[in-house]
C-alpha cells in the first residue's frame, strides 16, 4: 500500500504516467488550493481595513509634517 | 567515454552540474548580504568576513577529507565497516580529485556537494552574528560543513545509506540532510553563545533588533532564491537509464532520478519548488501580520518544508504543506525565544531547522508506501523513519556536536567575544586602521576645506 501507487520501482517508465500522492483526489485538492487562495485574500481585505482605520487615527501633524519633509 | 551516447551524457551530466555550482554561488553570495544588512553598522566588516571566510575553509578541508567521508561513510559505524573501496577514489591524493579525462563528473558532482557544505555552514554563521569570535565560527564552520552534514549525507542522502535502506528515509531536496542539521547545529551554539547585548529586557521580555539596511535583507533573500534552483537541480541525476541505475527499473526508459537514483522530473521540482515557495510566501504573510521579513523568510521555509517530498508531490499538496510548515515554524520561533531566552538573530534555526524537521515528518505521512530506493530490499518511507531521521538530522549530527564543541569552547575562553567590543563594535576592535585612516583622511580633508591645511592629493 502506498500513498504514490508504487511501492516498488520495479516497473518499466515507459508504462508510468503520475506518481504523485492521492492520485484520484486531484478535484479535491483544487477544491482545497483555491480555498486557501480566497482564504488568503479574505484575510488581507479584512486585516488591511482594520489596520487602515487605525492607521487614520494615528496621525501626528508634527511626524506627518516632518515625513513628508523626508519624502 | 564510448561511444556518441555515452559521450553525449557524460558531457551534458558535467556541463549541468557546472551550472547548479555556478547557481548555488548565489546562495552564499543572498547569505552573505542578508547577515550584513541583518547586522548593525558597526559590525558589518566582521560580520562579511566571517562569512566569505567559511568559502575557503569548507572547500579545502571538503577536498581533505569531507568528500571522503561520503563515501566511505553510508553504513560506518552501525551497520557496517568503512567502504574502503568506494572512499579511496575520493581520497584527496587519489587520481580521481585532479584533472583526470577518464573522469569527467567527479570534479563537478563534488562541487555540487560542496556549495550544499558551504550553505549548511553559512546558516550557522547568521545565527550568531555580532557577538561570536571568528575564529570559533570557523571551527564550527568546518565541523558542520566538512564533517557533520557530510556524515548524514552518507547515512541518509546516498544511494547505500543506512538510514535509506532501513528506515525508509526520504529527502530529496535536503530539508533534513542540510536544513535540519543546520538549524540543530546553529540552536547548538546559541545556546551556549548567549544572546546579542540588550536582546532581551532585565524582565526577560525579547527587544527587536532591527536590520541596519532591509534592501539589502531583500536582495539577499532573493539571491537565495536564485540560487536555490541550482540546489534543487543539483540534488538531481539529469539523465540516467535504467540499466546505469543497475536497480528494479526495467525496459530501456532513461530518466532523470534524485539523490536515490529513484525516477522524478526536472519538470516535477520545479511545479513544486514554485508552488511551496509560494505557499510559504502567502502563509507567512498572514501569520506574520504582513512582516516583510518573515513574509520572505517565510517562502524560503515553504520551499524547505516540501524539499523533502519534493521529488514526488502534488503541486497544490507542495503549496499546503509550506503553508503549513510556516505557521508551526513562526510560531514555534518566538515561542522558544520566550522560553528560552535564545537570540536567533536571523531565524535561522526557525526557517532550516523546524521546517527541516516538520517537512521530514510531513513527508513520511505523504508518501508513506512509496519506495525509498530503486534497489531491492530497501525500506519503504514511511512517518517513524522519517521521525527517527528528523531527530538524527537536527540533535544528533547537529544540535549535539555544536553544543559540546561550543561547550568547549567556552570553557577556552574562544567563543565569545568581550562585552566592551560588542559595545564598541567589531569593526572598530579589528579593523581599527581601516577607522584611524578613515577618520585621518575625513579629518584632513575636513581641514582643507576651512583653508587650514593641504588639501590630499
Amino acid at each position: 500500500m502506498s500513498t504514490i501507487g508504487y511501492d516498488s520501482w520495479a516497473v518499466d517508465l515507459a508504462e508510468v504516467g503520475a506518481v504523485y500522492p492521492f492520485q484520484g483526489s486531484e478535484g479535491l485538492m483544487v477544491v482545497l488550493g483555491v480555498a486557501f487562495w480566497i482564504g488568503w485574500h479574505r484575510i488581507q481585505f479584512v486585516r488591511e481595513g482594520a489596520h487602515l482605520d487605525k492607521a487614520k487615527e494615528m496621525g501626528d501633524k508634527e511626524k506627518i509634517s516632518a515625513l513628508l519633509e523626508k519624502y | 567515454m564510448d561511444g556518441n551516447l555515452n559521450a553525449l551524457t557524460t558531457v551534458f551530466t558535467e556541463f549541468y552540474y557546472w551550472v547548479t555550482v555556478v547557481f548555488m554561488f548565489l546562495i552564499h553570495v543572498g547569505f552573505c548580504m542578508y547577515e550584513v544588512g541583518a547586522s548593525r553598522h558597526r559590525n558589518h566588516m566582521h560580520t562579511l568576513m566571517k562569512n566569505i571566510m567559511i568559502i575557503p575553509l569548507v572547500t579545502v578541508t571538503f577536498f581533505f577529507f569531507g568528500w571522503w567521508i561520503y563515501w566511505s561513510f553510508p553504513n560506518f559505524p552501525f551497520f557496517g565497516g568503512l567502504n574502503h573501496d568506494a572512499g579511496a577514489a575520493n581520497l584527496p591524493w587519489s587520481e580521481n580529485m585532479g584533472t583526470n579525462l577518464s573522469d569527467r563528473i567527479t570534479g563537478v558532482f563534488w562541487a555540487a556537494f560542496l556549495l550544499f557544505s558551504w550553505t549548511a555552514a553559512s546558516i550557522v554563521s547568521g545565527a550568531v552574528i555580532e557577538r561570536i569570535r571568528s575564529s570559533a565560527l570557523w571551527v564550527h564552520a568546518v565541523m558542520i560543513g566538512s564533517v557533520f552534514w557530510i556524515i548524514d549525507a552518507a547515512w541518509g542522502w546516498h544511494a547505500e545509506g543506512w538510514m535509506v535502506k532501513y528506515l525508509g528515509y526520504h529527502d530529496a531536496y535536503a530539508s533534513g540532510v542540510i536544513h535540519a542539521i543546520a538549524g540543530g547545529y546553529a540552536l547548538g551554539v546559541i545556546m551556549v553563545l548567549g544572546p546579542r547585548l540588550g536582546k532581551f529586557a532585565a524582565d526577560g521580555t525579547p527587544r527587536d533588533i532591527p536590520p541596519h539596511n532591509p534592501w539589502m535583507l531583500t536582495i539577499g533573500i532573493f539571491l537565495i532564491y536564485s540560487g536555490f534552483w541550482g540546489f534543487y537541480a543539483a540534488c538531481n541525476i539529469p539523465a540516467i537509464s535504467p540499466e546505469g541505475i543497475g536497480g528494479l527499473l526495467t525496459g530501456e526508459t532513461w530518466t532523470a532520478t534524485n539523490i536515490y537514483l529513484a525516477p522524478t522530473s526536472l519538470s516535477a521540482i520545479t511545479f513544486n519548488f514554485l508552488m511551496s515557495l509560494s505557499g510559504g510566501l502567502m502563509a507567512a504573510y498572514v501569520v506574520s501580520k504582513g512582516d516583510a521579513f518573515w513574509t520572505f523568510s517565510g517562502g524560503l521555509a515553504g520551499i524547505i518544508t516540501a524539499s523533502a517530498g519534493n521529488d514526488l508531490y502534488h503541486p497544490i499538496q507542495a503549496m499546503l504543506v509550506g503553508a503549513v510548515g510556516v505557521v508551526i515554524v513562526y510560531k514555534l520561533h518566538y515561542w522558544v525565544e520566550r522560553t528560552f531566552k535564545i537570540d536567533d538573530a536571523v531565524g535561522a534555526v526557525a526557517v532550516h531547522g523546524y521546517s527541516g524537521i516538520v517537512g521530514l515528518i510531513i513527508a513520511g505521512f505523504l508518501l508513506w508506501g512509496a519506495p525509498s530506493s530503486p534497489y531491492e530490499g530497501y525500506a519503504t518511507v514511511n512517518p517513524v523513519g522519517q521521525t527517527i531521521g528528523a531527530v538524527i538530522m537536527f540533535f544528533v549530527l547537529g544540535f549535539l556536536p555544536a553544543f559540546v564543541i561550543s561547550k568547549m569552547q567556552a570553557a577556552a575562553g574562544v567563543l565569545r567575544i568581550p562585552l566592551e567590543v560588542e559595545l564598541q563594535g567589531l569593526d572598530y576592535a579589528e579593523h581599527h586602521a581601516y577607522e584611524d585612516a578613515k577618520a585621518e583622511i575625513i579629518a584632513a580633508d575636513k581641514a582643507a576645506l576651512n583653508g587650514g591645511g593641504v588639501p590630499a592629493e
